[in-house]
């Protein structure tokens, strides 16, 4: 547990549910990323522009980190053959199950509903088993 | 100001201020997020307390707007109502969680990473658009086609006829 960044994590947590706030209030819409980009790509046209101002929100986010506290970006520690598998299965999973951590683990969870609580335990678990295999692999 | 307008520059702040969250709580540290994950290794408990937090503000800010009939600088609300628990959620979750795991990315840090320029986010969120890509050009070819099911059926009426 010596990686533990506790107060870090409960301030930048309350950042995210605060940024979904805003994004429910000011234009009623949930904030999940995968679902965000997916209808931006596959969804119907016209309902484009919100999302794309999200996404160049998260990307501005990126640079300013990047720039400013670089340690706070860091590269993934799997190989990038794994890591294109990872993005694959994200992708189909996330589109499948209509939604990730965003739109299931925080909006759906902070509604209480039942499809983002079930959908929120299996990825936790799946999450959990795989990490365990590949430590062992 | 139009509504349109506002509508975007919130969304824009919204994803500005998600992406803050997300690299502030170390969310953008994939290894930091397989810690969180390696519940039988060295756990590193910091995404519960992140999605704690998160959900504790947000849970707060949708009971107290639940009553409102539309929101600030748009016509309607977009809550998704489905309650069933089917098998493209529970096998899409599953899925998703082992890419996960496998990565230590998820779309939003993968998107904010992407910001910084990262190789491994670049190739997560490339190879995440094919997966979506791919996903929704099967799941629309398995669903019945109204237009094409009816050409085939005069068709068929047709060499019946004949």
């Amino acid at each position: 547990m010596h990686d533990l960044t506790f107060w870090s994590s409960l301030f930048g947590g309350a950042l995210i549910g605060l940024a979904a706030s805003l994004l429910l209030v000011a234009s009623g819409q949930v904030a999940g990323v995968s679902g965000i980009i997916g209808n931006l790509l596959l969804g119907q046209p016209g309902d484009g522009a919100w999302r794309l101002m999200f996404l160049t929100g998260l990307l501005l986010a990126g640079l300013a980190f990047a720039l400013l506290l670089p340690s706070t970006i860091a590269p993934s520690p799997r190989s990038l053959p794994v890591v294109a598998l990872a993005g694959l299965l994200v992708g189909v999973g996330t589109r499948l199950g209509n939604g990730c951590t965003s739109g299931h683990g925080v909006c759906g969870m902070s509604r209480l509903s039942p499809r983002s609580l079930i959908a929120t335990s299996t990825f936790v678990m799946t999450g959990m088993l795989t990490v365990t295999l590949v430590r062992w692999i | 100001m139009k509504r349109s307008v506002l509508q975007a520059l919130a969304a824009l702040f919204a994803g500005a201020l998600f992406g803050i969250g997300l690299a502030a709580s170390g969310m953008t540290r994939p290894e930091k997020v397989i810690g969180f994950l390696d519940v039988t290794g060295d756990w590193d408990a910091s995404l519960l307390f992140v999605m704690v937090s998160a959900i504790a503000v947000h849970f707060t800010a949708y009971r107290l707007i639940r009553g409102w009939s539309a929101p600030l600088y748009a016509s309607t609300f977009a809550i998704p109502t489905r309650r069933n628990i089917d098998l493209a959620l529970v096998l899409g979750a599953a899925l998703f969680g082992v890419g996960w795991g496998l990565g230590g990315y998820c779309p939003g840090p993968g998107v904010v990473s992407l910001g910084s320029g990262t190789a491994g986010a670049v190739v997560f969120t490339g190879a995440m658009l094919v997966g979506m890509f791919v996903t929704s050009t099967m799941d629309s070819s398995l669903q019945p086609k109204p237009a094409i099911l009816a050409i085939k059926a005069t068709d068929a009426r047709r060499r019946h006829l004949m």
